[in-house]
Formats: structure tokens, sequence, C-alpha cells
């Protein structure tokens, strides 16, 4: 069931672009029937109401599993396992995913590619429930790469500007490079505990703890989940990323993906937490990117550039409260990702409506909307005042529980003081961010904007109305809407039962002291906000360039220079640099080998050689050598003739008269075959001046001598004979043939040789193209022969 | 390459030589041989007639396309293993028959003789292919 609810996403996404050519008004509304569909399921399976295997845990939360084999030698299954912290994200996913294609047919209406956008969309949302339902640590990170993929292709939609691609490899490579973090972690983890399966680690929790290994898991897991969630010193990607059109922005990159790294750290803390290695750095990282994420937004004018930042700040949040891991600050974290769903996923359609319907991305030169998209104000408004922890929204219970839970008294150490400090700090400039974008553009008088703003379309307006309805349905209907979700979410991560207290009023405390300050001080700042800006914005500006997203300029510029150099020296295009290149590279890797393992000792006498041998072999010489010095090409080939028959001689003297008879049959073709493409070349020339014929003749030698030893010291080892054995005696039983080579090759290895007269065919096809379809070129040759005849 | 001899000596050599080949082909199992050396010995014989005669007139002796011997030779091996597929077999079991023949012994006709035939084709057309398209050009 599970599994069919993840790949339904893939299964309708190449489907997607066809819907849209033949109901091209009508597309977007039938597909998001199915995260609609999807959202309902797992809400009727969770509540029981479909019977879907529902197992009550003693921690009072639930899950649901089921599992079907995929690489079972690996320990790799389809496991999927539907828990309260599964049940939040999965919910997110999937309604969001709802509104976002009602939302994305209304912004892209009469888009050229708006059929591609709903597939891509489509393998976002599959990859990304894959993601938060997975079981299984390989299977999560297959999952979480997918995700990274389909943003890839999401943020690079636009793919003919430059900036949209950059983007959407920079974010590919940030994620990617996580990902490869995540896989390595897993692959120790499950090493460490004998189990991919997630469920089952915390079982092993101890075992993993006190392993060797137990910190490079942590460090690999917290980077692949910090750069997904764009922590500082990674976060550059994130705002970069805003070149995607902006239902994937609202979608992706501040609702669902963003979130994957948090939901991972979720995930694993139960089995990872409560070391102080990973406790501390989560929460100073978190911290960190809180601030810098506040600030960033602080400064910025334009619409998604701003939120981006400002999600930047959330995740760090999120990041940090899971960091403190109390019972208190994991409660406010889940509260916390909830509220920050709703209010930035409707900011986010609210800046791509306003963009859309008045050409304008700067809020600063927006005023007095109001009037003219009276609905868009109302949401817009509402989720502002959600976002700067205003009640009665559920943005100021989010962050009522956050102070909550970092607040110092006795039982916390001494960076509490330090936690609440930065909170209170980025929350007052999230006031200010909240106030400017959400609520100033619609107050005032009209400015004039590039197009003659209206209320957007319907279809625009549904996802805003919705997510700001439920911000505040959340704290009004707490039992209905937000409780279900929240408390066996944060029960799943602390595993123990969990309820947060929701309600608005809990008399005068210390939290809600400090909330009062955040929003005077916001206020405040908002008041001055020009007058700071003008003062701090050249030196900041100059620190940006400092930033981290040089270190990645810096990294993609090195790797790119490193590669062009050596593909220049190694792949210069000369046959003759090739074969030096593989003939020095085999001297070196099989002499090299030979050196280390005291080959060359065992090497064993000449003893037993015949003068009939000895002459076969200063014949084969002969033969080479003449191809070194010969003056004309027609000699060249009868040199090589020569050693191929040496060749064939030899077969027939150490009994191998199939190997004979097949390289007489060759050596004779391949004569032919050079004589015919003779005519073709141009004229016999040296080409090298004695020097290089020196270095070639000494690379020559050194590979022959190599060989020659190597050959000598296989000949020494004594070989398991059993597949020799296994071969003479079943031959005339099984296959009814005493020729045991033609019998391995037509019978017992015909796959192989099924295999090989394929290559063969399409060589010949190959051969064939390249003499058919390109008569300016054999023109040209032939016109050189001429004009050297 | 308009040589007397050649010629003259082509017009014995080449019924000789696909005649070995035939015979290389089918002696395989047994003793030294195969497919893919009867392949190359009927190859040099036919790129033999196409150097003394040229390649026009080489294919118009031949009749058939190369291309199309090359494909039927890979059909028939593939086909040869699809034998035991039907049978419930896994892929290219070879498979074996004994075939009454009246007035003589008995003889085995298996699927790996199809395949090593399919080989032989594979390998005429290939090098046919070659030789043509180079003495063409």
């Amino acid at each position: 069931m599970l599994l069919a609810l993840v790949i339904s996403g893939f299964v309708l996404a190449p489907v997607a672009p066809m819907l849209q050519r033949a109901l091209p008004h009508r597309a977007g509304y039938i597909v998001a029937l199915l995260p609609l569909a999807i959202a309902v399921m797992l809400g009727l399976m969770s509540a029981g109401v479909v019977n879907a295997g529902i197992v009550t845990d003693t921690e009072g939360g639930f899950s649901i599993v089921s599992t079907a084999p995929w690489v079972a030698g690996l320990g790799v299954d389809l496991a999927f396992r539907l828990d309260g912290l599964g049940l939040l994200m999965a919910m997110l996913v999937s309604g969001i995913g709802a509104l976002i294609f009602v939302y994305a047919a209304g912004y892209l209406h009469g888009h050229k590619h708006l059929g591609r956008l709903y597939a891509f969309l489509l393998m976002f949302m599959a990859s990304m429930l894959g993601v938060v339902l997975a079981d299984n640590l390989i299977l999560l990170f297959v999952f979480w790469e997918l995700t990274s993929v389909s943003s890839y292709l999401l943020i690079g939609f636009d793919h003919s500007q430059e900036k949209s691609r950059k983007s959407a490899l920079q974010a590919l490579l940030v994620t990617g490079l996580g990902g490869l973090g995540i896989l390595a972690a897993a692959i120790m983890l499950g090493d460490v505990a004998g189990t991919f399966t997630i469920s089952e680690l915390v079982l092993h929790r101890d075992t993993i703890r006190g392993h060797a290994l137990f910190p490079a898991i942590v460090v690999l897991m917290l980077f692949g989940a910090c750069t997904k969630s764009a922590q500082f010193p990674f976060h550059f990607w994130l705002p970069n990323a805003m070149a995607a059109p902006t239902p994937v922005s609202a979608y992706l990159h501040s609702s669902t993906m963003v979130k994957a790294g948090v939901y991972l750290i979720a995930r694993l803390s139960p089995v990872l937490g409560g070391a102080a290695i990973w406790n501390d750095a989560l929460t100073w990282i978190g911290a960190t990117t809180m601030v810098v994420g506040a600030w960033m937004a602080f400064r910025q004018r334009i619409m998604k550039p701003l939120l981006a930042y400002s999600t930047v700040s959330a995740l760090g949040t999120l990041v940090m409260a899971l960091g403190v891991g109390t019972t208190k600050a994991v409660e406010a974290a889940m509260v916390f990702l909830l509220a920050h769903a709703f209010y930035k996923g409707t900011l986010f359609m609210a800046a791509g409506a306003i963009d859309h319907e008045t050409g304008e991305k700067d809020v600063s030169k927006l005023s007095g909307l109001r009037g003219s998209m009276p609905i868009l104000f109302i949401a817009t408004a509402a989720a502002a005042l959600s976002m700067a922890g205003l009640p009665p929204f559920v943005g100021f219970v989010a962050k009522e529980l956050m102070l909550k839970g970092l607040i110092p008294d006795a039982t916390r150490g001494t960076g509490s003081a330090a936690l609440t400090t930065m909170l209170v700090l980025s929350s007052a400039l999230g006031v200010v961010v909240a106030v400017r974008f959400g609520i100033r553009p619609f107050l005032g008088d009209l400015k004039p904007t590039p197009t003659e703003p209206h209320e957007p379309p319907r279809s625009m307006l549904l996802g805003p109305v919705m997510l700001a309805s439920l911000g505040l349905l959340a704290v009004v209907l707490p039992g209905f809407v937000a409780l279900p979700l929240v408390g066996p979410a944060a029960s799943a991560v602390l595993h123990a039962t969990a309820k947060p207290d929701m309600a608005l009023w809990h008399g005068v405390n210390a939290a809600l002291l400090l909330s009062v300050v955040v929003i005077v001080a916001g206020a405040a700042l908002f008041a001055i906000q020009s007058g700071v800006l003008r003062v701090i914005e050249p030196i900041a500006s100059r620190l940006d360039r400092l930033g981290p997203a040089r270190v990645y300029d810096g990294t993609l510029w090195a790797v790119l220079t490193f590669s062009r150099a050596q593909t220049r020296a190694l792949q210069s295009g000369s046959l003759r640099q090739y074969i030096f290149f593989t003939i020095g590279t085999a001297v070196i890797a099989i002499g090299g080998a030979l050196a280390v393992n005291q080959g060359f000792s065992s090497v064993p006498g000449l003893s037993d050689v015949r003068n009939y041998e000895i002459g076969l072999f200063a014949l084969l010489l002969v033969g080479a050598g003449y191809v070194g010095v010969a003056k004309n090409r027609l000699a060249a080939i009868a040199g090589l003739g020569l050693v191929g028959y040496g060749i064939a001689l030899a077969f027939v003297l150490f009994g191998a008269p199939d190997l004979a008879l097949t390289q007489l049959c060759i050596e004779t073709l391949m004569v032919v075959l050079m004589v015919l493409v003779f005519y073709m070349l141009p004229d016999f020339r040296s080409i090298s001046n004695n020097s290089q014929r020196f270095r070639d003749l000494f690379a020559a030698l050194s590979l022959g001598a190599v060989m020659f030893f190597l050959v000598l010291i296989a000949g020494q080892s004594t070989p398991d004979l059993a597949v020799t054995t296994f071969y003479g005696e079943r031959s005339v039983p099984d296959a009814y043939g005493r020729n045991v080579v033609n019998v391995i090759l037509v019978d017992f290895r015909a796959l192989d040789t099924l295999g090989e007269i394929t290559v063969l065919v399409v060589a010949a096809v190959g051969v064939y193209a390249l003499l058919k379809s390109t008569p300016k070129r054999a023109k040209h040759i032939a016109g050189l022969k001429e004009g050297s005849e | 390459m308009n040589s007397t001899i050649l010629q003259t000596a082509t017009r014995y050599l080449l019924p000789m030589l696909l005649v070995i080949s035939v015979v290389v082909l089918f002696q395989g199992h047994n003793l030294p041989g195969g497919g893919f050396i009867a392949g190359l010995i009927g190859a040099s014989g036919l790129a033999l007639h196409g150097m003394a005669f040229g390649p026009k007139s080489t294919r118009e002796a031949l009749r058939i396309n190369p291309a199309t011997v090359m494909g039927v030779g890979l059909a028939a091996a593939l086909g040869s293993g699809l034998f035991a597929v039907f049978m419930g077999l896994p892929l290219l079991t070879g498979i074996w028959f004994n075939l009454e023949v009246p007035g003589l012994k008995t003889i085995k006709v298996g699927t790996p003789v199809i395949f090593d035939i399919g080989v032989y084709l594979v390998v005429l057309g290939v090098v046919m292919a070659i030789v043509l398209s180079l003495l063409e050009e």
C-alpha cells in the first residue's frame, strides 16, 4: 500500500505532458487529484479507518509497515514505514503538492512546457514521499538523490537562461555531494548495526554509539543533512535556486525538499542523538544558520531572495531545536515545522502572484495594493503575522514553544542564554522581513507598477488562502488540524509520548515577555530600517564577497581547470600518444605488481628450450624488427604478416590447433585489409625524430620484457584445474563434442559468443557507416592520392 | 587489379575454399574447426574473388547482401537459444535430437550446430561487408 502511494507519482509523471496537451485548461486540476488522494489515504490509514496493518508502539506512536524484497543479498528492501514523523512530512508533501499543482496551472497558464513542469513536480513529489516513508537507509539514499535530480530539473526549468542552468548545477553539486556523505554514513551505519532497516537501528543504539566509526557516521550524516537543508556554510545554493518558477520555490525550496535534511536529523535522533558531538554540532550549526539567514533576509528587497534567506533562517531554527533535543525543544521543532510550512508556502505563492499581476519583484517599489487584490492581502497578511509570531496564529504558538525550550533554567547548560539571545535577535529581524514583504506593500498609496495590478485568478488564490487559514485553524482547532500531526511526530522523534501544548495563553511568563520584546524590537527596527541599511550595506556587501559561495566557485574552477589540463595532456588526439600511455601504464602496473610481490625471484631457468623454438622466435624477432625500420608501408605490412604467421606456428607447436587456424585466417585477412586500406592512406612519411624513436623503442622493449617475465612467472604457479577438468569431463557426455574449445564456444559459454558476434555486427555497421557516410572526406583523400601520383 | 593469374587461380581456389570452410564448420564439434574459423576461411575466398574480379562482380555472384547474411546469422544464433526458453530451460541450453536416416546410422542434431552456423554466417557477412566496402572506395 505505501509502496503504491510512493510509486504513483512516478507512474503519472510521464503521462502528465500528454494530459496537458489533451486538456490544456484542466490538466493541472486533474494532476492535483493524485496528491490530494494520497493525503486523504494517508490520513485514513493513520486514523485506522483503512486497514493497513497499524501497529501501536509502546511510545504512544503508531507505525504502518510494508516491505517488498528488492536487493535481498545486500539487505536492501523496498521497506516503507509510516509513523508520526513520516505522516507529518508526507501530509505536507502531498497536501501542499495538491495546492501547488492548482497554483502552477494559473501561474504558468499557457506556458509551452507546463506539462513538463507537472511531470517534474510529480517526480519530485514521489521522491520526497519516498524519502520520508523509506525504512531502509539505502532506499532513503536513492530517493534522496532523486529529489536532488528532480530539483535540478525544476530549478533549470527555464533552461534558456544561463542563470537557471548555473543555479541548477550548483544546487545539484552541493546537495549531491551531501548525498554521497549520506551514502557513506549509511553504509557504515548498516555495517556497524548489522541492518539497514531504520526502525531497527535504535535497538543497536549502544553498539553504534560505542563504535570507533561513530564520529565519522555523525559527521557524514550531518554533512548530508546540512547541504540539503541549506545550513551554514552550505546555505548559498538556496537563494540561487530561486531561479526556478515560483510554484517550484514554494514547494521544494520552502516547505518540503529543504526540510529533508531536518527530517533526516529528526529521524536519526533516537539513534545518534544524546552524544555530545551530535547535539552540540547541530545546536551551533543551526543557531549560526538562523542568525545568518535572518540577517541576510533583512538586507533583501527582492521578494524571492528575501523569502529564501528567511527560509534558511527557519531551517536553522529547526536544526538548532533538534540539536537541543529536549522534549520541549523537539515538540517546538515539530510545531514550528508545521507553522513554517503554512506561512512560508503562503508567502511564496503570494510573491509569485504579486509578481504575476504587477510585474514588480522589488518590495520597496510596491505600495497600496490592498484595493486591487483584497483577498490576497488578507491571506498574505495573516501569513506574515504568523511569521512575525503574533497571536492568534500558529507562528506565535511555535515561537512561544521554541522560547520555552531554550530559556535558561537550572537544568540547562551555559549555552542556552546565548541561544535564547540569538533566537530573539533573529526573530526580531524576522518581524521586519515579514512586515516588509507581507503587509507594507498593501498599505499606503498605490505606486505605479509595470502592469496594472488586479486580483490573481482563483487558481492562484486557492493555495495562499488555504494555507493561511490553516495557520489560524491550527490554533483555533488544534485537536483537528495540528495535534494529530505534531503529537505523533514528536513522539516518533523522542521515542516517548509527547503532546505539545498549543494553547495561546499561559499567563504572564518569561516566554511571553520575550515575545513582546521580539515584537517591540522588530517594530523599532522596521521604523529605522532604511537608515540601518544605508549604514551597513557598503560594509556588508564587501563581506559577501568572502562568503562560502566564493569557495564553491573557486573549487569548481579548480576542478574544471584540472580536468581540462589532464584531458589536453592525455586525450591529445594523437593515436601514437594514446598507445604510448597505454603501454606505459601496463608496464608500470604489471611490472610494479611483480616487483612488489617478489615475482621476479621465482623466474625459472630457460633450460628446456629446443633449437627449432629458438629458430621460430628468431624469425619473429626479425619480422618485428623489420617493421620498425621498414622504409615503405608494403614492407612494414609484410613484416607484420611474418610476425603473425610466426605466432600461428607457435600455437601449432604448443598444441593449440584451433587458435593456430584462427590466427592464420586472421593474418591473411589482415594483410588483405591492410593492402586495401593502403591505397587510401597518405604517403608513407617519417613522422618521428630520432629521440622519439628511441623513446618508442624503449617503451616497446619494456612492455615486451614485462610480458615475457609475466608469462614465465604465471607458468610457475599451479592453477586451480577444477574448471579445466569440468570442461574436459563434461564435454562429451553433456554436449556430444570432443573439441572442447568449440564446445565451450557454442554450448557452455554460448551466451558470451552471442555477445561477441553481436559486437562483430555492430563493428561492421560502424565500418560501413564510416566508409559510406563521409563522402567529402573520402573524396578529399582520393584527391590527395591523385595529387601525389 | 586486373591480373589473369589471380583470376585464373581464383576460379579454382574459391570453390575449394568454400568447400573447406563448410567442412571445417561441421567438423568443428569434434576436430579443430568451428563457425568462427570456417567463416574466416570462406570470407578469405570471397575476398580473393573481390580482388581478382572487382567488388561489383563479387556482389553479383553473391546475390545476397552481406548485411543480410549478418542478420540471418545473428538471428539463427539467437533463435537456436530460444528453443530452450520455450522448453522452460535457460536461454541457449543445448538441445539434441537423434535423427534417424534410413539406411544410414543415427545422426545427432542439436541447437549448438545451428548456433555455430549462425556464428559462421555472421563472420562471413561481417568480413565481406568490410572488404567489399573497402574495395569499392
